[in-house]
């Protein structure tokens, strides 16, 4: 078992290594760096660019040299766990991300909607299964399988064109109300927050229901299809019995392997979603940067979720082995 | 040969009895046995979902190539030049201080934002042209380009898992890192940094799309690789198999008569469920201003509008509603396709 953890860990330190090539090489092929942005500025407001500022210009920013060098260079900076700071505002990477208003608001939204789409779509999907082809089966796939088929950003606008525009019973855009000042009580302040944060999680809610409630169907259906349902069902157990004793725990084993590998889509951010709504979290944040090309901050935040990726992989491996006792990790 | 009898033997409970009329027919002349391919397709037409994501896919189909032959009143980047004569008033004085009103006409003004009548049919969009043959020929290219991205995929998905499965060993091990790696390249990022390197080869901005849903595809290959690896190492173990080696014939003939054909029905179903998705790749790419530029048409960069107009957003429904609700029919027809595919090819089921 620790061999194997050891050895998976071996080969993810590989993985992100590719990743980082792949990323670092991308991004360095963008066209107009920032510096070019900055020195295109300043020649625009009449100040003569001498050719060693601007050298100077790519040097104080690690963007002298060829690629493989500036590779190399970045990953010596994150073997010291220095991860630069960003291009634009010139402050620590990862005091940018890990702000709560960046990363925390993304968090919340997910986490919450998470939880809402867990608590909607096992019931849906284990009524649809113990139902299997009756009316009501048909309407929850039929709902569910609309939920996924809607493109975020035309969804997204429509809850805010009609909620929040037309009826107003919710905010446009933003996280908090700009009018309330600083005397206003924390419950007032925090009745506002979620009063912006409904139609984003809405919105996240119903476009992930439809995965989740068709993955619980089908492994309900195969369960109910098992020798031990018969088995509890000749004994004389009643129905609910059945179904939630024996039939939703073993349901259970890949929802609960599941959770690991949604670690990483927690803090990534909803991109879409956020630049709907205004919402200033994490997804919006690195979509403006890069479309800046703010290295620094975009490498950051991708191999951020590239490490929580292979870790959510590899800890799903082995919740597995825990929650099934058949399965053996070699 | 031998797997079909054995499957029909299995499928004992599918045999059709035949009217009662003519039972004094003999016994074995009484009974129909079906191949597992017409089973699949009686369960397949009988999902009532199937059938509708059939009739929605192919409305979608002939609307897109039939409709601009039969609606031949507007093209796809035809501006309607029709709207009233545009004109500015100044007032101005001469040097003799006389007053004067001075008008400038400017022209024809386009007839922009029409509201649906007799002549548009949706309207026209902020520039004036007719959405609902845009909506056609955007329908066209943004079929298109998911067919092309998905096939794309499959094939890549297809070699690398094949390869991956039957080899094993040292090539399976690369294969599958190579997969672990570009699943943890987040996608849409991706696509965003790739979108601004093709600006800077100096590429038309026509063909953007078509080269990052290309480049797309090249990334979203693993998903298919693994789904056939993981068939071919639990196939390559089966009895029959074993049988086909055993009878000497070739590594050509193992695979493509033994093999694809029962990996076949797990790959259709899958690609069936990415093209929705990759229908939605494409609009939300659009949506991000990286869809075909302007006077052209997809489903995508008709919706992109609301992004940057809130007039539109709010007042003006025809023009941003029937493309995202033609991305939800397409989406949601090969959802229900790919859903009946899975339960139809299902080998578990009884129905």
């Amino acid at each position: 078992m620790f061999k194997y953890i050891l050895k998976r860990i071996g080969i993810s330190i590989l993985i992100l290594l590719g990743v980082s090539v792949i990323l670092y090489t991308l991004l360095r092929c963008m066209p107009t760096d920032y510096i070019e942005q900055q020195i295109i500025a300043l020649a625009g407001s009449g100040v003569t660019v001498t050719e060693e500022y601007v050298q100077a210009m790519y040097r104080a920013y690690g963007l002298d040299g060829t690629i493989i060098q500036g590779y190399f260079r970045w990953l010596g900076n994150i073997a010291r766990l220095e991860f630069g700071t960003s291009f634009i505002n010139h402050r620590p990477v990862l005091q940018e991300i890990f702000s709560a208003d960046k990363i925390g608001t993304s968090f919340f939204v997910a986490l919450v909607s998470t939880i809402f789409e867990f608590m909607i779509a096992i019931p849906l999907g284990i009524t649809a299964a113990t139902h299997q082809y009756s009316f009501r089966d048909y309407l929850v796939t039929v709902l569910v399988l609309m939920g996924i088929s809607l493109p975020s950003f035309f969804f997204g606008q429509m809850l805010k064109n009609i909620f929040a525009i037309k009826l107003g019973w919710f905010p446009v855009s933003g996280v908090k109300d700009p009018s309330l000042g600083a005397e206003a009580s924390q419950a007032v302040i925090l009745v506002d927050y979620l009063r912006h944060m409904f139609l984003p999680i809405l919105t996240v809610v119903i476009l992930s229901i439809g995965s989740r409630m068709r993955m619980t169907r089908t492994n309900m259906l195969e369960v109910l299809n098992a020798d031990y349902i018969r088995t509890a069902r000749a004994k004389g157990l009643n129905e609910s019995k059945v179904i939630y004793k024996h039939a939703f725990r073993n349901t259970m084993i890949p929802l609960v392997t599941g959770l690991a590998g949604l670690i990483p889509s927690l803090f990534s951010g909803a991109m879409i979603t956020e630049s709907v709504f205004d919402l200033t979290g994490i997804g919006s944040y690195a979509l403006n940067a890069m479309q800046v090309a703010d290295i620094p901050v975009v490498m950051t935040y991708n191999m951020f979720l590239a490490v929580l990726s292979v870790t959510g992989v590899l800890l799903a491996d082995l919740m597995y082995a825990v929650v099934d006792p058949r399965v053996k990790l070699a | 040969m031998e797997e079909k009898n054995l499957n029909e033997v299995e499928n004992l409970e599918n045999i059709e009895f035949d009217t009662p009329t003519d039972a004094d027919k003999p016994l074995d002349k009484n009974i129909k046995l079906m191949s597992p391919g017409r089973m699949v397709a009686r369960r397949f037409f009988r999902s009532k979902l199937s059938i509708a994501g059939i009739s929605m896919i192919l409305a979608l189909f002939l609307f897109c190539w039939l409709g601009p032959v039969v609606y031949t009143a507007w093209g796809e980047t035809e501006t309607d030049r029709s709207g009233a004569y545009d004109y500015f008033e100044y007032e101005a004085k001469d040097e003799n201080g006389n007053q004067f009103v001075q008008f400038i006409v400017s022209g024809y003004s386009i007839n922009k934002l029409a509201l649906p009548s007799g002549e548009h049919i949706l309207g026209t969009d902020q520039i004036g042209m007719d959405i609902f043959a845009r909506l056609m020929y955007g329908g066209r290219r943004s079929l298109i380009i998911s067919f092309m991205a998905v096939f794309i995929t499959a094939a890549l998905g297809i070699v690398m898992g094949g390869l991956a499965g039957y080899y094993g060993g040292i090539v399976d091990n690369i294969i599958m890192r190579i997969c672990d790696m570009l699943m943890c390249l987040p996608t849409l990022p991706l696509m965003l940094i790739l979108g601004t390197v093709l600006e800077s080869i100096g590429i038309k901005s026509i063909y953007y799309i078509y080269i990052l849903m290309i480049l797309l595809a090249l990334f979203s290959w693993p998903g298919m690789a693994r789904l056939v690896r993981g068939q071919i190492l639990y196939l390559r173990e089966q009895e029959y198999m074993v049988a086909a080696e055993a009878m000497g014939f070739s590594t050509a003939r193992r695979i493509f008569k033994h093999l694809v054909p029962n990996i076949l029905p797990q790959i259709m179903v899958s690609m069936t469920l990415s093209l929705g998705s990759m229908i939605l790749y494409e609009s939300t790419l659009s949506y991000l201003n990286l869809g075909v530029p302007a006077p052209y048409a997809s489903w995508g960069s008709m919706v992109e509008i609301i992004s940057r107009d809130t007039e539109i957003l709010k007042n003006y429904f025809n023009v941003w509603g029937p493309p995202g609700i033609c991305i939800i029919i397409a989406v949601l027809g090969f959802n229900f396709i790919g859903d009946g595919l899975r339960d139809a090819l299902d080998p578990k089921q009884r129905r």
